[in-house]
């Protein structure tokens, strides 16, 4: 009965709604506002639905990392957590209790490394589809993952670091994801950075580098190459608050350069032609984007390890939500990209830490994705 | 204000292929002016030059005295526009923010509502108001077209460069567009320049005529000294008799008698391989 009622009451509110509607709509039409002003209403009411819709992903983003931060193997309720939390946020200087270390020092870092690390992927991804005007682009399109995974390789088996010490790994992985970055600027003196060419360099560094670290695994002893396979499906179990600055580091300032691109990357959508006769300095912007895209991805891959299919699916999850907008689409893919990211991880925590969070995005992301693609009815791409 | 656009012993090329060379043109007046003349001559390339999207070979292209190749391409923004033929859009944003778009030489980060207004007053013009916030991806191949022409007229340019607008356009919109563009012209004192294949409806419409044929321009001038039935044999190889309409040149074919050789490609560049032309035409992802 109640759900008549109050099906009836929806019924009677969306009647009153057309009504007023068609008044308007007569009003309009018999003077006063002009259809120009009509069209400027109509979008700037769907430009604010939009930001509505940036404003629910935040909020699901925001509830998945509450969830997360509570999860852990660490016999811990709910509740106790975010005592801990509280009481720690309160009172600073105060001992720390082993419950406390563990979400303070263990669970912390984990997920804001998981946010983060979220964020940065998929506004990367968002950024490099955008600019390579193609759906199946992802951050590691350039070939920055196999060149994060050869230098981690040769910092593990072989011990050649370029600097010493603890971030020996890191700072390798970082430097060589960075490689493919450098030599698409190199090319560009000689050709212009197109997008099949920037694909075209990024897939055969890929072999090479594949190549070499293949052989290097090779020759490894098992135990190393263990430690490398293990670090090339990404995970979030070596997650410090050493890690954070510099992961923070990566996203923001690399975020804040995607989002004062956002506009010409929107241009570039409609093709080089028309981006440079309205003022874009096509092949300039490209490197810009290519070079941030690298940093933001090689910041992350270096602490993480190679964790995929956040920057392919962050944004178009995002895509069905917001629109191609990159103005909103790059937030909202980063705000996406973190909430999936939360989501995996509190998977990860529910079956065990010894599941690699690569591998739960990808198998829980897959079927997600596939389900969105197959029930949308509007064209995204 | 009119732009005057002066070519200099201009040549282009793509790689070794040389497309034109030695072309000389002035256009000087406010107006519409139609550029005429068959497949792969180099038409679309001749716009390419004058908003350095593409660096001619030789010679310079001047815009009000300044060589192009000196200027920045925001600056030649604020006064060229150019509405490409078609254009493949990954991910379409909305018919409105397509044609916000236009706005970019002139507008900072953020959209205005100077700019809001300029926008919807061009969607207007172009009878595409009630698909302001369809996503561009849904419309026809002529919606496409009369949103490209809206977001060309949005950037308020002094020189308007329009490759074949009216190619998808049915036969409404194109005597439509084509008055359209021509009273702006008149009205605003700018110049509208179009590529255009229909010859009737350059003939109606246009303020002065220039022809391409395969490396050089061959004819210049109004519609009534270029249209003659010599002309059309000499750059196209068809045989059409001309009549007097209005005033103007109506171009007549027949279905059977009008091209004698069968074989004959006119105007192609032979030497010019798909592949080269990839990889130097800008168009080109």
């Amino acid at each position: 009965m109640t759900k008549i009622k109050y099906r009836n009451m929806i019924n009677n509110i969306a009647l009153k709604l057309r009504l007023s509607g068609n008044t308007i709509s007569k009003l309009r039409s018999t003077g006063g506002q002009s259809a120009s002003a009509m069209i400027i209403g109509q979008y700037r009411a769907y430009k604010y639905s939009k930001m509505l819709m940036l404003l629910a992903v935040l909020i699901f983003c925001l509830i998945f990392f509450a969830v997360d931060i509570a999860l852990g193997p660490y016999d811990l309720d709910f509740i106790k957590v975010y005592q801990l939390i509280f009481s720690r946020l309160f009172d600073w200087d105060q001992d720390m209790t082993t419950p406390m270390l563990v979400v303070w020092n263990l669970r912390m870092p984990r997920v804001l490394e998981a946010l983060i690390a979220g964020i940065g992927l998929a506004m990367a991804g968002a950024a490099m589809q955008s600019m390579m005007k193609n759906p199946l682009a992802d951050p590691y399109t350039t070939g920055i993952s196999s060149g994060a995974a050869l230098g981690a390789t040769l910092a593990i088996v072989m011990g050649i670091t370029l600097i010493p010490g603890g971030l020996g790994t890191v700072f390798n992985a970082f430097v060589f994801a960075l490689l493919p970055a450098g030599f698409i600027i190199l090319l560009s003196t000689v050709r212009k950075p197109s997008p099949a060419m920037i694909i075209l360099s990024g897939i055969s560094l890929m072999y090479i580098f594949n190549a070499v670290q293949s052989y290097i695994m090779l020759i490894a002893n098992p135990d190393a190459a263990a430690a490398v396979y293990t670090w090339t499906v990404g995970s979030l179990n070596t997650a410090k608050w050493a890690n954070i600055p510099y992961l923070l580091e990566f996203s923001l300032i690399g975020g804040i350069v995607l989002m004062y691109m956002a506009r010409v990357l929107n241009t570039m959508n409609s093709g080089d032609a028309y981006a440079k006769s309205i003022g874009i300095n096509v092949e300039r912007a490209r490197i810009i984007v290519l070079v941030t895209i690298s940093l933001i991805a090689a910041g992350i891959v270096s602490f993480t390890g190679v964790i995929g299919f956040i920057g392919l699916v962050g944004p178009h999850i995002a895509r069905m939500f917001v629109g191609s907008d990159n103005k909103i689409l790059i937030p909202a893919a980063g705000l996406m990209g973190a909430a999936v990211m939360l989501l995996a991880d509190s998977l990860v925590q529910i079956v065990g830490t010894n599941v690699p969070i690569g591998v739960v995005t990808s198998l829980l992301g897959g079927p997600v994705f596939m389900f969105l693609i197959l029930r949308q009815k509007k064209e995204v791409w | 204000m009119a732009v005057h656009i002066k070519a200099e012993d201009l040549g282009a090329s793509y790689g070794d292929n040389v497309i034109w060379e030695h072309i000389n043109l002035d256009i000087n007046e406010p107006g519409l002016i139609s550029i005429l003349g068959p497949n792969g001559v180099g038409k679309s390339t001749f716009m390419y030059t004058i908003n350095k999207i593409l660096e001619p070979s030789s010679g310079r292209i001047l815009l009000d005295g300044t060589d192009v190749l000196e200027l920045g391409y925001k600056d030649i923004a604020k006064k060229v526009a150019y509405v490409p033929q078609a254009s493949g859009e990954t991910f379409a944003m909305t018919v409105m923010d397509t044609v916000l778009m236009g706005r970019y030489p002139h507008s900072g980060y953020s959209v205005t509502q100077e700019d809001l207004e300029i926008a919807a007053d061009c969607l207007q013009k172009m009878h595409m108001g009630e698909f302001a916030l369809r996503n561009f991806n849904e419309l026809s191949a002529g919606q496409h077209q009369r949103v490209m022409i809206a977001r060309g007229l949005a950037q308020q340019p002094d020189l308007l460069m329009l490759d074949e607008p009216t190619s998808n356009l049915d036969i409404y919109h194109q005597i439509y567009t084509m008055r359209l563009l021509r009273d702006i012209a008149h009205e605003r004192n700018m110049t509208v320049l179009i590529i255009c294949h229909d010859l009737n409806i350059a003939s109606r419409f246009s303020d002065r005529v220039i022809v391409f044929r395969k490396g050089s321009v061959y004819a210049d001038g109004t519609a009534q000294e270029v249209l003659t039935e010599d002309t059309i044999f000499n750059v196209y190889n068809v045989k059409a008799d001309i009549q007097m309409v209005d005033g103007r040149p109506y171009v007549i074919f027949h279905a059977d008698d009008s091209i004698d050789d069968p074989d004959f490609q006119c105007g192609v560049v032979d030497t010019v391989s798909k592949e080269d032309l990839q990889e130097a035409d800008p168009m080109d992802e």
